[in-house]
């Protein structure tokens, strides 16, 4: 996968830091991310627990305040949430008061980008794309978890977003239910033909989705590591038992790894 | 795809089985046994006072009471106590209502409002309010005024409080998400904060429902003309239990009713939630 001469995202040397209530303190949380993403890539971000991988999806979708440095969107820096991206959280977020249908064109609706027939009908387009069709007027208690995360998805990629942020959007799904999601992801992905960014924990999930995975440092975060992931462009389950995967995994495991420990000499210090 | 259609043949499966046809004592068996413990109960009541174990000038009886009931329709004054309690109540969290609701969600959306008014309500809300009776009587008289005022003064702190509540205890997440979206503070007012407080203003109102009654009887009784509450307290004072009975089972009723009809109101607007299912 090479680099495109204008990615589609771009942070260039971004800071984030927070003031800590607690130690009367800033702690910085990024310091100085670069990174960037070919239009139709997905990469996915792994990293020690609580190195700042949310803070950073945050701040591309303009949730988030940027200290230093920024983030370009198609060349342009981003300062506001915008409908070129959309946002899968961790918990499915759904809201119980509205219908499968009524949440997944939620976005359209904020944005009032499209007709109520339009809208509509671009939601059901959606929901049959996630494999939920029948399931429309369905309230999201009435779902699995597997599948509202499902509904999630196809209500981010609604308002048709350029690049998707995923934040560890299977975690919470059981080990079967995630294995099968990730297979199901990349095909909506292909079909949809979108950019992506994807946070996980999950070392198997992240070479199992990318093209690069993004290894963060211990906090403040950098960008440790961009690991290419050189296996065949059609992904299936089986992908995770090769020589070649486990290597991968192996190889990640590690750097995470010196991570950790880099970080738990900092606090025992 | 095998994946998909295993998920929805599951579902499928699951909400077919949570409806399995069962006997009619089966799905009924709760109400069942309430309504033969309930006749048993009236039985043993007209019973004990029928063997005399126990004085009617006291206990009054299931009998005595449908007599009294009677007699009371016949004369046509339990028309007219009704009329009173029934438009004091029905002004009273009227009003309450179409203030409470709308106050609460501005102190819980804006803060600084919160802050000009909660020390009031507060206090207000933890003073029981029947004790301002004597100054509302004071200020309205013993008739419709002073009963409407203290219905709406029992009222409208549940409400208020409960939708202040409902709209600043809103999901972070949810807020993130419309956040995302690129929501407006209108929009997220609109399609995230209003429809989550929906519960919470239910419960407000099913609480209000409560005082509501306690404000009418005990107003009713400190000083009034007619109404239920006076009915019931001029029928104590002589030594009429059988009365102060059919006062009570009117009163019991109506608060009964009434919060069933909360209830269906919130059946159907939280058919989303899980617990509200039956």
């Amino acid at each position: 996968m090479s680099i495109a001469p204008t990615p589609k995202m771009q942070a260039r040397g971004l800071r984030i830091g927070f003031y800590n209530e607690r130690i009367k303190k800033r702690l910085n949380v990024l310091d100085g991310i670069d990174l960037s993403v070919a239009e139709g890539e997905l990469v996915c971000i792994v990293g020690p627990s609580g190195c700042g991988k949310s803070t950073f999806l945050g701040a591309v979708d303009g949730l988030t305040r940027i200290d230093g440095g920024d983030v370009l969107i198609d060349g342009h820096a981003v300062t506001a949430p915008g409908p070129d991206r959309a946002m899968v959280f961790q918990h499915d977020s759904l809201f119980p008061w509205r219908t499968v249908l009524q949440n997944v064109v939620y976005g359209i609706e904020i944005q009032n980008s499209m007709s109520k027939a339009d809208m509509n009908d671009r939601g059901r387009q959606l929901v049959e794309l996630v494999g939920l069709k029948g399931f429309e007027d369905h309230f999201p208690h009435e779902l699995s978890g597997g599948m509202r995360q499902r509904v999630n998805i196809a209500r981010a990629l609604a308002p048709d977003p350029e690049l998707l942020l995923l934040d560890e959007p299977f975690a919470a799904l059981d080990a079967q239910t995630r294995e099968f999601m990730q297979v199901e992801l990349l095909k909506i992905l292909n079909r949809a033909k979108k950019t992506a960014l994807f946070i996980t924990h999950q070392i198997d999930e992240a070479i199992f989705l990318s093209n690069r995975v993004a290894v963060f440092s211990a906090r403040p975060a950098k960008v440790k590591e961009i690991v290419e992931i050189d296996l065949p462009k059609e992904r299936s389950l089986a992908l995770k038992h090769e020589p070649r995967f486990r290597d991968l995994q192996a190889y990640i495991w590690r750097l995470i790894e010196e991570e950790s420990a880099r970080t738990g000499l900092v606090t025992a210090s | 795809m095998t994946a998909t259609l295993n998920t929805q043949t599951t579902l499928r499966d699951e909400t077919e089985d949570a409806a399995p046809r069962r006997s009619f004592y089966a799905s009924n068996e709760s109400t069942i046994i309430g309504t033969i413990s309930v006749v048993a109960f009236l039985f043993f009541w007209e019973y004990a006072v029928a063997a005399k174990w126990v004085n009617a000038l006291f206990t009054s009886s299931p009998l005595r009471i449908i007599t009294a009931g009677t007699a009371m329709v016949k004369e046509g004054t339990i028309w007219q106590d009704l009329a009173t309690s029934g438009i004091e109540f029905g002004l009273g969290f009227g009003l309450a209502t179409i203030i409470g609701v709308p106050l609460g969600i501005l102190m819980g959306w804006y803060r600084r409002l919160n802050a000009v008014l909660e020390p009031f309500v507060n206090a207000l809300y933890a003073t029981p309010r029947i004790a301002l009776l004597p100054l509302i009587v004071i200020w309205f008289g013993i008739d419709l005024g002073s009963k409407v005022a203290i219905v709406f003064l029992s009222t409208v702190f549940p409400i208020l409080v409960n939708t202040m509540v409902g709209i600043r205890t809103v999901e972070r997440d949810f807020i993130k998400v419309a956040r995302s979206f690129g929501a407006s503070d209108r929009q997220l007012f609109m399609t995230v904060a209003l429809p989550s407080t929906v519960p919470f203003l239910l419960t407000g109102l099913r609480l209000g429902l409560g005082h509501a009654l306690i404000g009418i009887v005990v107003g009713e009784m400190y000083g009034a003309t007619s109404g239920i509450g006076y009915m019931m307290a001029v029928a104590g004072a002589t030594f009429q239990t059988d009365r102060v009975m059919v006062g009570i089972i009117i009163i019991a009723a109506s608060g009964m009713i009434m919060t069933q009809m909360l209830k269906m109101i919130e059946m159907r607007f939280e058919k989303w939630r899980v617990d509200s299912r039956s």
